[in-house]
Protein backbone atom coordinates (compact mmCIF):
# COMPACT_ATOMS: atom_id res chain seq x y z
CA UNK A 1 0.00 0.00 0.00
CA UNK A 2 1.44 2.84 -1.12
CA UNK A 3 1.72 5.56 1.78
CA UNK A 4 0.48 8.54 -0.15
CA UNK A 5 -2.57 10.65 0.22
CA UNK A 6 -5.11 10.07 -2.96
CA UNK A 7 -5.43 13.56 -4.00
CA UNK A 8 -5.36 15.38 -6.84
CA UNK A 9 -2.78 17.81 -5.81
CA UNK A 10 -0.80 14.91 -4.84
CA UNK A 11 -0.98 13.31 -8.24
CA UNK A 12 0.35 16.74 -10.25
CA UNK A 13 3.02 17.18 -7.74
CA UNK A 14 3.90 13.22 -8.09
CA UNK A 15 4.26 13.72 -12.11
CA UNK A 16 5.87 16.37 -12.12
CA UNK A 17 8.20 14.58 -9.70
CA UNK A 18 8.49 11.56 -12.33
CA UNK A 19 8.87 13.54 -14.92
CA UNK A 20 12.15 15.77 -13.58
CA UNK A 21 13.68 11.95 -12.03
CA UNK A 22 13.43 10.72 -16.14
CA UNK A 23 14.75 13.76 -17.43
CA UNK A 24 17.77 13.34 -14.55
CA UNK A 25 18.22 9.78 -15.04
CA UNK A 26 18.35 10.07 -19.37
CA UNK A 27 21.44 13.32 -18.41
CA UNK A 28 23.27 10.74 -15.71
CA UNK A 29 23.08 7.97 -18.12
CA UNK A 30 24.94 10.19 -21.11
CA UNK A 31 27.05 11.04 -18.90
CA UNK A 32 27.95 7.70 -17.71
CA UNK A 33 28.49 6.54 -20.96
CA UNK A 34 31.21 9.43 -22.27
CA UNK A 35 33.33 8.94 -19.10
CA UNK A 36 33.17 4.84 -19.54
CA UNK A 37 34.25 6.05 -23.12
CA UNK A 38 37.03 8.24 -22.37
CA UNK A 39 37.82 5.85 -18.66
CA UNK A 40 38.21 3.20 -21.79
CA UNK A 41 40.74 4.94 -23.51
CA UNK A 42 42.78 6.16 -20.68
CA UNK A 43 43.07 2.77 -19.00
CA UNK A 44 44.92 1.29 -22.13
CA UNK A 45 47.13 4.15 -22.38
CA UNK A 46 47.83 3.60 -18.66
CA UNK A 47 48.35 0.01 -18.79
CA UNK A 48 51.06 0.22 -21.38
CA UNK A 49 52.36 2.87 -19.42
CA UNK A 50 52.87 0.80 -17.07
CA UNK A 51 53.79 -2.08 -18.62
CA UNK A 52 57.01 0.12 -19.73
CA UNK A 53 58.20 1.73 -16.55
CA UNK A 54 58.15 -1.53 -14.77
CA UNK A 55 60.13 -3.24 -17.11
CA UNK A 56 62.81 -0.21 -17.26
CA UNK A 57 62.80 0.85 -14.16
CA UNK A 58 63.87 -2.43 -12.61
CA UNK A 59 66.88 -2.19 -15.04
CA UNK A 60 67.50 1.49 -13.74
CA UNK A 61 67.31 0.50 -10.21
CA UNK A 62 68.94 -2.53 -10.49
CA UNK A 63 71.78 -0.29 -11.72
CA UNK A 64 71.95 1.62 -9.24
CA UNK A 65 71.87 -0.98 -6.56
CA UNK A 66 74.67 -2.34 -8.21
CA UNK A 67 77.12 0.54 -8.32
CA UNK A 68 75.93 1.27 -4.64
CA UNK A 69 77.42 -2.44 -4.17
CA UNK A 70 81.12 -1.60 -5.32
CA UNK A 71 81.25 2.50 -4.36
CA UNK A 72 81.91 3.07 -0.82
CA UNK A 73 78.33 5.01 0.42
CA UNK A 74 80.09 8.35 0.58
CA UNK A 75 81.30 8.59 -2.61
CA UNK A 76 78.11 7.32 -4.09
CA UNK A 77 75.78 10.19 -2.35
CA UNK A 78 78.58 12.45 -3.19
CA UNK A 79 78.07 11.58 -6.92
CA UNK A 80 74.63 12.22 -7.08
CA UNK A 81 74.45 15.10 -4.46
CA UNK A 82 74.26 17.78 -7.58
CA UNK A 83 71.61 16.76 -9.80
CA UNK A 84 73.14 17.94 -13.27
CA UNK A 85 69.07 19.10 -14.17
CA UNK A 86 67.08 20.87 -12.45
CA UNK A 87 63.40 18.87 -13.30
CA UNK A 88 60.39 21.35 -12.65
CA UNK A 89 56.88 20.06 -12.98
CA UNK A 90 53.89 22.57 -13.45
CA UNK A 91 51.26 21.21 -12.11
CA UNK A 92 47.36 21.90 -12.75
CA UNK A 93 44.32 20.64 -12.55
CA UNK A 94 41.84 20.04 -15.88
CA UNK A 95 38.54 19.29 -16.03
CA UNK A 96 37.20 15.32 -17.69
CA UNK A 97 33.32 15.82 -17.16
CA UNK A 98 33.52 17.70 -14.23
CA UNK A 99 36.28 15.16 -12.38
CA UNK A 100 39.21 17.43 -11.49
CA UNK A 101 42.36 15.45 -13.00
CA UNK A 102 45.97 16.52 -12.41
CA UNK A 103 47.98 17.95 -15.74
CA UNK A 104 51.53 17.58 -15.11
CA UNK A 105 53.93 19.05 -17.72
CA UNK A 106 57.70 18.52 -16.91
CA UNK A 107 59.71 21.09 -17.66
CA UNK A 108 63.57 19.76 -18.08
CA UNK A 109 66.15 22.65 -17.78
CA UNK A 110 68.79 23.04 -20.69
CA UNK A 111 71.55 20.68 -19.80
CA UNK A 112 74.80 19.57 -21.62
CA UNK A 113 73.97 15.85 -21.57
CA UNK A 114 77.02 15.27 -19.02
CA UNK A 115 76.74 13.75 -15.78
CA UNK A 116 76.79 15.03 -12.54
CA UNK A 117 79.70 14.00 -11.47
CA UNK A 118 83.51 12.80 -12.44
CA UNK A 119 84.23 9.26 -13.65
CA UNK A 120 87.18 9.00 -11.55
CA UNK A 121 84.86 7.19 -8.43
CA UNK A 122 82.42 6.19 -9.75
CA UNK A 123 81.27 2.85 -11.39
CA UNK A 124 80.36 2.61 -15.19
CA UNK A 125 76.69 1.06 -14.04
CA UNK A 126 75.67 4.25 -12.50
CA UNK A 127 76.42 6.55 -15.88
CA UNK A 128 73.69 3.96 -17.55
CA UNK A 129 71.62 3.79 -14.80
CA UNK A 130 71.34 7.55 -14.25
CA UNK A 131 70.99 7.89 -18.58
CA UNK A 132 68.23 5.55 -18.43
CA UNK A 133 66.74 7.09 -15.76
CA UNK A 134 66.59 10.30 -17.34
CA UNK A 135 65.26 8.84 -20.47
CA UNK A 136 62.49 7.27 -18.48
CA UNK A 137 61.34 10.47 -16.69
CA UNK A 138 58.47 11.92 -19.05
CA UNK A 139 57.11 8.13 -19.27
CA UNK A 140 56.82 8.39 -15.35
CA UNK A 141 55.39 12.13 -15.39
CA UNK A 142 53.02 10.41 -17.82
CA UNK A 143 52.45 7.74 -15.88
CA UNK A 144 51.01 9.82 -12.47
CA UNK A 145 49.34 11.59 -14.64
CA UNK A 146 47.16 9.08 -16.40
CA UNK A 147 46.75 6.81 -13.35
CA UNK A 148 45.69 9.37 -11.12
CA UNK A 149 43.05 10.12 -14.13
CA UNK A 150 42.09 6.91 -14.02
CA UNK A 151 41.33 6.27 -10.06
CA UNK A 152 39.39 9.33 -9.90
CA UNK A 153 37.06 8.93 -13.09
CA UNK A 154 36.66 5.34 -11.46
CA UNK A 155 35.62 6.69 -8.64
CA UNK A 156 32.95 9.38 -10.07
CA UNK A 157 31.82 6.73 -12.50
CA UNK A 158 31.23 4.60 -9.64
CA UNK A 159 29.11 7.29 -8.06
CA UNK A 160 27.61 8.00 -11.17
CA UNK A 161 26.57 4.12 -11.89
CA UNK A 162 25.01 4.27 -8.24
CA UNK A 163 22.79 7.11 -8.84
CA UNK A 164 21.47 6.15 -11.95
CA UNK A 165 20.78 2.48 -10.87
CA UNK A 166 18.81 4.15 -7.58
CA UNK A 167 17.03 6.32 -10.70
CA UNK A 168 15.70 3.58 -12.84
CA UNK A 169 14.97 0.76 -10.20
CA UNK A 170 13.88 2.73 -7.31
CA UNK A 171 12.83 6.27 -7.74
CA UNK A 172 10.85 6.04 -10.87
CA UNK A 173 9.08 2.95 -10.57
CA UNK A 174 7.92 3.59 -6.90
CA UNK A 175 6.50 7.21 -8.43
CA UNK A 176 4.99 4.98 -11.38
CA UNK A 177 3.20 2.74 -8.69
CA UNK A 178 1.83 6.10 -6.57
CA UNK A 179 0.67 7.45 -9.71
CA UNK A 180 -0.76 4.31 -10.40
CA UNK A 181 -2.11 3.91 -7.31
CA UNK A 182 -3.78 7.59 -6.75
CA UNK A 183 -5.20 7.17 -10.65
CA UNK A 184 -7.69 4.39 -9.59
CA UNK A 185 -8.40 5.74 -6.16
CA UNK A 186 -9.28 9.05 -7.52
CA UNK A 187 -10.83 6.67 -10.31
CA UNK A 188 -13.03 4.42 -7.51
CA UNK A 189 -14.17 7.91 -6.05
CA UNK A 190 -15.85 9.30 -9.26
CA UNK A 191 -17.33 5.46 -9.79
CA UNK A 192 -18.97 5.48 -6.87
CA UNK A 193 -20.16 9.06 -6.89
CA UNK A 194 -22.13 8.48 -10.11
CA UNK A 195 -23.66 5.52 -8.42
CA UNK A 196 -24.59 7.10 -5.55
CA UNK A 197 -25.94 9.92 -7.84
CA UNK A 198 -28.22 7.51 -9.81
CA UNK A 199 -29.27 5.23 -7.13
CA UNK A 200 -30.76 8.74 -5.39
CA UNK A 201 -32.33 9.83 -8.67
CA UNK A 202 -34.42 6.47 -8.59
CA UNK A 203 -35.45 6.88 -5.11
CA UNK A 204 -36.34 10.47 -5.79
CA UNK A 205 -38.35 9.41 -9.15
CA UNK A 206 -40.04 6.83 -7.08
CA UNK A 207 -41.50 9.00 -4.18
CA UNK A 208 -42.70 11.22 -6.76
CA UNK B 1 59.76 23.53 -3.09
CA UNK B 2 60.75 19.71 -5.02
CA UNK B 3 57.91 19.19 -7.44
CA UNK B 4 58.13 15.20 -7.59
CA UNK B 5 59.45 13.37 -4.22
CA UNK B 6 59.91 9.25 -4.11
CA UNK B 7 59.55 7.46 -1.25
CA UNK B 8 61.84 3.90 -0.70
CA UNK B 9 64.67 1.77 0.31
CA UNK B 10 67.61 4.16 0.42
CA UNK B 11 69.74 2.53 -2.11
CA UNK B 12 66.90 1.76 -4.84
CA UNK B 13 65.57 5.54 -4.86
CA UNK B 14 68.88 7.58 -4.21
CA UNK B 15 69.58 7.26 -7.82
CA UNK B 16 66.37 9.69 -8.39
CA UNK B 17 68.83 12.67 -6.96
CA UNK B 18 70.60 12.91 -10.09
CA UNK B 19 67.60 13.37 -12.30
CA UNK B 20 66.09 15.84 -9.72
CA UNK B 21 64.15 14.37 -7.81
CA UNK B 22 63.73 15.14 -4.10
CA UNK B 23 64.77 11.70 -2.62
CA UNK B 24 63.35 10.41 1.18
CA UNK B 25 64.75 7.44 2.13
CA UNK B 26 62.78 5.02 4.12
CA UNK B 27 63.12 1.82 5.01
CA UNK B 28 60.17 0.57 6.71
CA UNK B 29 56.00 1.86 6.70
CA UNK B 30 56.61 3.10 9.75
CA UNK B 31 59.31 5.51 8.25
CA UNK B 32 57.47 6.39 5.48
CA UNK B 33 54.02 7.55 7.08
CA UNK B 34 54.89 11.12 8.38
CA UNK B 35 56.65 11.29 5.08
CA UNK B 36 53.53 10.55 3.46
CA UNK B 37 51.39 12.82 5.79
CA UNK B 38 54.28 15.98 4.99
CA UNK B 39 54.37 15.48 1.32
CA UNK B 40 50.76 15.35 0.71
CA UNK B 41 50.08 18.58 2.22
CA UNK B 42 48.45 21.72 0.33
CA UNK B 43 50.95 22.58 -2.40
CA UNK B 44 51.55 25.84 -0.63
CA UNK B 45 53.03 24.31 2.65
CA UNK B 46 55.23 22.10 1.31
CA UNK B 47 53.35 19.57 -0.41
CA UNK B 48 54.37 17.72 -3.60
CA UNK B 49 52.62 17.25 -7.15
CA UNK B 50 53.71 13.97 -8.13
CA UNK B 51 55.16 11.50 -5.28
CA UNK B 52 56.65 7.72 -6.12
CA UNK B 53 56.78 5.59 -3.65
CA UNK B 54 57.87 2.22 -3.21
CA UNK B 55 55.49 -0.88 -4.47
CA UNK B 56 56.28 -2.35 -1.22
CA UNK B 57 55.98 0.42 1.20
CA UNK B 58 53.05 1.81 -0.83
CA UNK B 59 51.36 -1.44 -0.09
CA UNK B 60 51.89 -1.19 4.12
CA UNK B 61 50.69 2.92 4.19
CA UNK B 62 48.18 1.92 2.05
CA UNK B 63 45.61 3.14 4.53
CA UNK B 64 47.34 6.45 4.82
CA UNK B 65 47.78 7.02 1.00
CA UNK B 66 44.18 6.43 0.87
CA UNK B 67 43.13 8.92 3.39
CA UNK B 68 44.58 11.14 0.19
CA UNK B 69 43.14 9.87 -2.56
CA UNK B 70 40.32 12.02 -3.12
CA UNK B 71 42.21 14.83 -3.73
CA UNK B 72 43.44 15.99 -7.33
CA UNK B 73 47.06 16.31 -5.75
CA UNK B 74 49.16 15.30 -5.22
CA UNK B 75 49.41 11.95 -7.17
CA UNK B 76 50.49 8.96 -5.24
CA UNK B 77 51.94 6.37 -7.82
CA UNK B 78 53.78 2.80 -6.55
CA UNK B 79 56.62 1.95 -8.72
CA UNK B 80 58.52 -1.22 -8.73
CA UNK B 81 61.16 -1.60 -6.27
CA UNK B 82 64.68 -2.66 -6.61
CA UNK B 83 63.66 -6.60 -6.05
CA UNK B 84 61.33 -5.75 -9.21
CA UNK B 85 57.22 -5.41 -9.82
CA UNK B 86 55.42 -7.28 -7.21
CA UNK B 87 52.60 -6.33 -8.91
CA UNK B 88 50.17 -3.73 -6.78
CA UNK B 89 50.75 -1.24 -9.43
CA UNK B 90 49.00 -3.58 -12.00
CA UNK B 91 46.88 -4.51 -9.48
CA UNK B 92 45.46 -1.10 -9.06
CA UNK B 93 44.61 -0.73 -12.85
CA UNK B 94 42.50 -3.63 -12.62
CA UNK B 95 40.79 -2.50 -9.74
CA UNK B 96 39.86 0.47 -11.18
CA UNK B 97 38.84 -1.37 -14.65
CA UNK B 98 36.59 -3.73 -12.42
CA UNK B 99 35.45 -0.39 -10.38
CA UNK B 100 34.18 1.38 -13.71
CA UNK B 101 33.26 -1.18 -16.33
CA UNK B 102 32.56 -3.84 -14.05
CA UNK B 103 34.79 -6.26 -16.37
CA UNK B 104 37.90 -7.25 -17.49
CA UNK B 105 38.93 -5.58 -20.46
CA UNK B 106 42.83 -5.78 -20.79
CA UNK B 107 43.63 -8.70 -18.81
CA UNK B 108 41.39 -11.22 -20.07
CA UNK B 109 43.66 -12.69 -22.26
CA UNK B 110 46.31 -13.94 -19.59
CA UNK B 111 44.19 -15.49 -17.87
Amino acid sequence: MPNVTPTRMELTRLKRRLRTAERGHKLLKDKRDEMVRRFVLLIRRNKELRDEVEARLEEAMSGFVLSRAVMSLPAFEEALLLPSRQTQLKASTQSIMSVSVPKFQLEVSEDSGALPYGFLTTSGDLDQAVALLTLLMPTLIELAEIEKTCTRLADEIEKIRRRVNALEYVMIPEMQADIRYITMKLDENERGNLTRLMKMKDIIAERV
Amino acid sequence: MPDIAIIGARDAVIGFKAVGVAVYPAETPAEARPLIHQLCQERSTGGVAVLFVTEELYQASAETINTYKDNPLPAIIPIPGSQGSVGIGMAIIRANMEKAIGADILFGERR
